[in-house]
């Protein structure tokens, strides 16, 4: 079924006209229209739009152009609901966006187009990537699509049901804490966090300045790497962009992984760890170690102190990127008697609890006396884990850890326990606040129910390529990836 | 008891750049409300800001005019708080790691030079302007993310005058320096004060006040003189300041209180994640060094001990740039200076004024002037001869010296010729003659008008009057 192909299958089939981009974005509104009701992966869906890029794919592919031009010329891609796209909602899965519409492209979104994607569908998300279940979303929660009892993983959980239940050949997300590689891991797909400054944030409505990054949510490493060299670069529109060469990520794949060290955690392998996951992980280690792999055991000593630094920083900053919606400009409104009034109760009724939660968070830890203690503190941790990264990586190439503690769980077990819920991001969360680069790949299943475990990986700063390269050598040795959710 | 008043001022000034701070939108006063906008300066989701390097530069010029350390490390942080004017509802600005720090303004007052301290210039966008209507209220964000640069002084100011004056010495400077335009009618300028008396003597601060919404210097001034009696008033009647913000009303022409210490926004400043620190190198500090001008007041005390010439005309070569830049290449080797600068602020500047022309269209070089004095000064020509000359190089140019060749305006000093006129008019004038043998000196004058006269002017005046008195008394 052409719903079934991985988006480097599809441009193959694209190429050699034995598909259409029509037909391949029909599929998807297909498959949409017959899973979509269980999955709930799209909050908003331009049919005719897509249907409309999708014959423009065509009349460009009948004219001549190509895949080696335009890399993903036909592709149907879904795009978390945070991506600014002219003329097409962005609501971030809140209520207090309304009936916004962006005016305007942002960097990614645009060049997706010039890759010659078909850009379709808003797919949900936890509201304003805060959350890790995507249970936290004013369009209702998406469902894992290996057990629908149980959730996709977040804040980008819409992304990842979307790429595992086959509605779309890819998504694309944003990972601040984990919220690329822990949907990733939870559905079974491939989710790439790239290095901070890799890929522009222009057009990305912020959660946390610092921390969040632009990435794919695919199928298989080589989608993967397709998909990042087709995003990746710096932007003039976003000072925070690296000016580091993009190379060709898909050059490097293949080959065994002779002589690559890979470093164990010492601090991650803790006791908390579900014994199917762990079981899996190890099984994991060893197959590197056949591919060729030398282990090392590294210490992070200031992992520990990951979670509650980033909940520091991130809430900080994102009390300060949501503090815009606020009714006056755009979106929802629910007038008052002065501006103050009207601030209170449109963010009141607008927001979400946990975001309320956030922002209450971040005000405080940024009030006058409380900043030393908590958000200088928290960046000089930060500074810490950033070292840990550094010296780790001064003995191994890639650093290599379960991407979750535990295999996804069940809609409402964790939503009366915020801290329980921000603890199961532990693996994930300190590469965002080194700033460095992480992939999540799937490394096995449990028994009963079925569900997928991700294995993570942790790569130097912009060394995306050894990172896909060694993601790479796993995933073709083992047989994880082929496997689909049986919707 | 005597109070003595301590006044700090914090000046904010829009910077000359084409486009605004963070984004690509003409900077711009005027136009139709919010059309000089886009997505950035709106604060739509998804936006980031990208520094405008002439803001950043201008920013950078202005503590090097200021006298202040442009340090190696600065950045930018958001300032939190919510307000309709404010799109994203934090301002861009720089907290505790400014642009430029420690530097002082010294200027013209009371008869001397006073100095004050600046305690730093910091850069931050602006913010959109709010209209009230009968039922609603409008946001114009055309000036929103205009850059802003935000003069802080040290409480180094005891009055209302020399606020006044410190302000328009610092906007002389920023004008100078083509930092700002410095537009007051365009809000180009505003202050907020600061004030709190104490008695004369005291070392202890008094209560601070701070006084915001003024954007005249009269204003800041009528605001000084209102606040000041107000605050020793309390004070001597028992009362209690209390550390708070007022507002000037400049029609009523009072301040009221806004808001006290208690309710004081918490401003919950840290730093802005979308944006790196700046690093400024020495390439780049110099390449803003090399843009660097003379500030007004150092112009004003060259021009007056270099070439002696007066206060008065050496302001003139201060308001006016090109004038006075003109006047020093036509000085140069000159050994009377008053006479050029009394040639260039009467005769030139008056024939611009007329010609509506400026100094760069002139016909002749600045020597021109320069010769034209000495020639005056050696008795070539006389005063009079001396207008004609500089007629002729104004409208067609050339050399004073072939002018009045050309014209035949050379005075004659030729002792012959001169005598034989002084002869004549003694022959002819036997009266005033004897008048002048008689004692009455002021005769001469009806003989040298004679002399004059007959010679068409050509004769120089001051040897006719030696020869006559000579011919006469023998």
């Amino acid at each position: 079924m052409l719903h079934e192909l991985t988006l480097s299958a599809l441009t193959a089939n694209l190429a050699a006209g034995k598909v259409s981009a029509r037909e391949a974005m029909q599929a998807c509104l297909d498959r949409i229209d017959a899973v979509d009701d269980r999955v709930n992966a799209f909050i908003s869906l331009d049919r005719d739009d897509a249907l409309g890029q999708a014959d423009a794919a065509d009349a460009a592919l009948a004219k001549g152009d190509t895949h080696a031009d335009k890399p993903l010329l036909g592709v149907p891609i879904s795009l978390k609901d945070l991506f600014c796209a002219k003329g097409q909602p962005v609501n971030c899965s809140s209520r207090i966006l309304g009936d916004f519409r962006s005016p305007y492209d942002g960097t990614v979104v645009r060049k997706l187009r010039d890759a010659g994607a078909v850009l379709f569908g808003r797919v949900n998300m936890d509201e304003f990537a805060m959350g890790s279940s995507t249970e936290n979303s004013a369009f209702g929660h998406s469902h894992n699509p290996w057990d629908l009892e149980r959730v996709p993983g977040g804040s980008s959980g819409g992304s990842a049901a979307a790429v595992a239940a086959q509605e779309c050949f890819a998504s694309i997300g944003t990972d601040t804490g984990g919220s690329l590689r822990q949907p990733a891991a939870l559905c079974g797909c491939v989710g790439l966090k790239p290095t901070y400054g890799r890929v522009s944030r222009y057009g990305v409505v912020a959660f946390a300045s610092s921390l969040d990054q632009v990435g794919p949510m695919a199928r298989d490493v080589r989608d993967s790497a397709v998909l990042l060299g087709a995003i990746a670069g710096q932007d003039p529109l976003d000072s925070t962009s690296v000016p580091v060469e993009v190379s060709d990520y898909t050059a490097v794949l293949g080959g065994d992984l002779k002589g690559v060290k890979l470093g164990l955690p010492t601090e991650y392998l803790t006791d908390g760890i579900d014994p199917e996951v762990r079981a899996a992980f190890d099984a994991a280690v060893k197959q590197c170690e056949v591919l060729g792999a030398e282990i090392h055991e590294v210490n992070m000593p200031h992992t520990e102190y990951g979670v509650a630094t980033y909940y520091i920083v991130a809430t900080a900053e994102a009390s300060a990127n949501l503090a815009r919606f606020d009714g006056i400009r755009y979106g929802e409104r629910v007038e008052g008697d002065d501006p103050f009034s009207l601030y209170c109760k449109t963010r009141g009724r607008g927001f979400g609890e946990e975001v309320k939660r956030r922002i209450i968070l971040g005000t405080y830890v940024l009030s006058s006396g409380y900043y030393d203690a908590y958000y200088l503190r928290a960046q000089k941790v930060r500074t810490l884990i950033k070292r840990d990264f550094e010296q780790a990586f001064e003995t191994v190439d890639v650093l290599i850890t379960p991407t979750m503690p535990i295999p996804a769980f069940k809609a409402g077990e964790k939503t009366d326990d915020p801290l329980q819920m921000y603890l199961s991001d532990i693996f994930t969360i300190s590469c965002n606040l080194a700033g460095t680069c992480g992939i999540s790949l799937p490394c096995g299943f449990t028994s009963e129910p079925k569900l997928p475990i991700g294995l993570q990986l942790l790569g130097k700063p912009f060394g995306e390529s050894k990172l896909l390269q060694i993601a790479h050598a796993y995933e073709q040795a083992t047989p994880w990836h082929n496997e689909r959710a049986a919707l | 008891m005597e109070y003595e008043a301590v006044i700090g001022l914090e000046t904010h000034c829009q910077l000359k750049t084409k486009s605004k701070m963070f984004c690509g939108c003409a900077n711009e006063f005027g136009a139709e409300p919010n059309t000089n906008v886009c997505p950035v300066c709106l604060g739509l989701p998804g936006v980031l800001p990208v520094p405008n390097e002439r803001a950043l530069q201008l920013t950078a010029l202005t503590g090097y005019l200021l006298n202040c350390e442009v340090p190696g490390f600065a950045k930018f942080d958001r300032k939190n708080y919510f307000y309709p004017d404010v799109c994203k509802d934090y301002q861009i600005t720089q907290f505790d790691f400014p642009s430029t720090t420690t530097g002082h303004v010294d200027f013209e007052f009371g008869g001397g030079i006073e100095r004050v301290r600046i305690t730093r210039a910091h850069l931050e966008e602006d913010v959109g302007k709010n209209s009230h209507f009968d039922q609603h209220s409008g946001v114009d964000f055309n000036r929103a993310g205009v850059p802003l640069l935000e003069i802080v002084s040290e409480p180094d100011l005891g009055s209302a005058d020399m606020a006044y004056e410190y302000l328009n010495a610092l906007k002389d400077i920023l004008i100078y320096g083509g930092i700002s335009d410095c537009d007051m009618e365009k809000g180009m300028v505003r202050c907020d004060v600061n004030i709190s008396v104490r008695p004369k003597g005291n070392e202890e601060l008094g209560v601070k006040v701070e006084i915001k919404n003024m954007n005249t210097f009269s204003g800041v001034r009528r605001a000084i003189n209102y606040e000041v009696p107000r605050q020793i008033e309390t004070i001597e009647c028992g009362g209690t300041l209390v550390q708070e913000t007022r507002r000037w009303d400049d029609v009523a022409g009072i301040t009221e209180s806004m808001r006290t210490k208690e309710h004081a926004h918490d401003y919950r400043y840290f730093p802005e994640p979308d944006l790196m620190p700046l690093k400024p190198d020495n390439a780049w500090l110099a390449e803003v060094r090399s843009q660097m001008v003379e500030l007004p007041l150092v112009r004003k005390q060259r021009f007056v001990n270099d070439y002696g010439i007066t206060a008065q005309d050496a302001d003139v070569f201060v308001g006016n740039v090109p004038l006075g830049g003109f006047f020093e290449q036509a000085v140069e080797g000159s050994d009377n200076p008053k006479a050029i600068a009394n040639w260039v602020i009467n005769n030139l500047q008056a024939h611009l004024t007329e010609a509506e022309t400026s100094v760069g269209d002139l016909k002749f070089a600045p020597e021109a002037i320069r010769e034209l004095v000495e020639i005056i000064d050696e008795g070539t020509i006389s005063s009079k001869g001396a207008q004609e000359v500089f007629a002729e190089l104004f409208e067609h140019g050339g050399s004073p010296k072939s002018i009045v060749d050309a014209k035949g305006l050379a005075q004659v000093s030729d002792s012959v010729e001169l005598q034989k006129w002084c002869q004549d008019a003694i022959d002819a004038n036997p009266g005033p003659v004897d008048d002048v043998r008689n004692g009455k000196e002021n005769a001469i004058n009806f003989l040298k008008g004679q002399v004059m006269k007959s010679s068409r002017g050509k004769a120089n005046p001051q040897l006719v009057g030696e020869t006559l008195v000579k011919l006469i008394k023998g």
